[in-house]
């Protein structure tokens, strides 16, 4: 075979594998584009804790603060509520890990009763300023905090998107906080089978 | 005082960057001292002011407010694609570069006619007056088209591709704007032609920042998907932004034109033809 002709079927096989999209997601796929899932912080009981601690589970990381007055309980209510609708064996593979990027106010106790709230498969996590920037900055995103007003409280920036990850704790979607119950159900799912 | 210190530290630190910026002026301080005729303070110190700009906005902490609030980001380019680039070309420091120069490596570039001709017939491709115009106005709508904003966002080469493209093409367009003297490379346009160029890249910039000040629904997802820098409204930070691309970007062509002006006035009372080039001005 000519080299010509070589590279003209290599190139045809790439770009058609390249086209033949395995999975049809309602997020958006962002595997290859950001890191694998790494961090160090603190959870609910006060215990340092790492990514190794959730191998082999589907996880579905946000960042929020519990005084969020709205966009935090509606996101994590529709994830919950797309964990729940899950076969049996496949919640038990799934872990919802809230991070909480205010730790001043978020003791882990405070997120230990948030958490239950929702579902018991919900984590709640925290950490020092430098872990929670580590982490943060990992997935090109950020928080910030407003003057307190005079009884103390204050808003805070953060990400308003979950980011999905397959058992391998590979990055897998970016799923912004519009999709519906179903949409969020059906991306998991199919997550679970990677 | 920590803060302020903070402030210089990068947040995406890069090293093309710094060697683009220090190399400049390192390249221009041996031109000064090489050349006979050196430039005015005006000219160096917009030259310096030019470059500074640059690294300012790319290479300390505005870097990160620019990339977590979306009216930061259309001042970053406002610096990065209009007010940066002009004051360089002002400067006209090509000669400068010249006489800085390393004679081995005028020698080589001599040398190499493929590469020369090459690079001349793709510059003289990207100065022509229509191409220049559009790929100004081309670049804005492009990288405020919202899924490829969202993209360049989230992925830092991206970011970095979006933020040389924006700063090449200003200097690609002011240069050609601000040209003047002697013949070169850069075509010498009709002054009443670059004036009329200026004013006809007005209004598509007035048009796009006008629709994002007035617009009441959220173009760009990927300020709230990221978070913000700190707290503010979505559709605030969006009017600022809008107003940024409207106002200053469209109030450089009037400056520009202004310069123009003065330049016309400086040629006609020192008895010079106004179009220094006796070559054709529109290819």
């Amino acid at each position: 075979m000519r080299p010509l002709q070589l590279t003209i079927m290599m190139a045809t096989v790439l770009l058609l594998s390249a086209c033949q999209s395995d999975y049809d997601w309602h997020g958006k796929d962002i595997s290859g584009l950001m890191p694998d899932l790494a961090f160090e912080l603190t959870d609910e009981d006060g215990n340092s804790v790492t990514a190794e601690a959730y191998t082999d589970d589907v996880i579905l990381m946000y960042f929020g603060f519990t005084y969020c007055p709205d966009i935090c309980p509606t996101a994590l209510a529709k994830l919950a509520a797309a964990v729940r609708k899950l076969p049996d064996a496949v919640q038990q593979r799934t872990r919802i890990l809230f991070v909480s990027v205010d730790p001043d106010r978020d003791t882990p106790a405070r997120l230990n009763e948030y958490t239950a709230a929702f579902d018991p498969r919900m984590i709640g996590l925290t950490g020092t300023q430098k872990q929670l920037q580590a982490l943060t900055r990992r997935y090109r995103i950020t928080y910030g905090y407003e003057q307190p007003n005079s009884d103390g409280n204050y808003n805070v920036s953060h990400s308003s998107a979950i980011f999905a990850f397959d058992r391998q704790q590979q990055v897998r979607l970016l799923q912004r906080d519009d999709l519906a119950v179903q949409q969020l159900y059906e991306d998991i799912l199919q997550l679970s089978t990677l | 005082m920590a803060d302020f210190f903070a402030f210089f530290i990068p947040w995406e630190f890069s090293w093309l960057v710094q060697i683009a910026i220090w190399g400049s002026l390192w390249l221009y301080w041996r031109g000064l001292k090489a050349s006979t005729k050196r430039p005015g303070f005006g000219s160096r110190l917009a030259f310096i002011v030019g470059l500074l700009l640059i690294y300012l906005v790319t290479q300390t902490r505005f870097d990160y407010w620019s990339q977590y609030m979306f009216f930061v980001h259309r001042g970053q380019h406002l610096i990065l694609h209009h007010m940066a680039p002009f004051l360089i070309a002002l400067s006209m420091p090509a000669a400068v570069f010249a006489a800085g120069l390393p004679v081995t490596v005028k020698a080589w570039f001599r040398q190499r006619t493929l590469l020369r001709g090459w690079l001349l017939s793709i510059y003289a491709f990207l100065q022509h007056p229509a191409i220049a115009c559009l790929l100004f106005v081309g670049l804005i709508y492009f990288w405020l088209t919202p899924s490829i904003h969202f993209d360049a966002m989230l992925n830092l080469r991206l970011y970095w591709l979006m933020n040389w493209s924006m700063a090449l093409d200003g200097l690609l367009f002011w240069w050609l704007m601000l040209q003047r003297g002697q013949p070169g490379i850069t075509p010498r346009l009709n002054y009443g032609l670059r004036i009329l160029l200026l004013v006809a890249i007005m209004p598509p910039q007035i048009i796009l920042g006008a629709r994002l000040a007035f617009s009441k629904q959220v173009w760009f997802d990927v300020y709230a998907v990221c978070g913000r820098a700190w707290p503010l409204a979505p559709l605030t930070d969006q009017q600022l932004g809008g107003l940024l691309t409207w106002i200053p970007a469209a109030m450089m062509s009037v400056i520009a034109a202004l310069v123009l002006l003065r330049f016309m006035l400086q040629a006609s009372s020192h008895n010079l033809p106004i179009n220094a080039s006796k070559q054709a001005t529109l290819p």
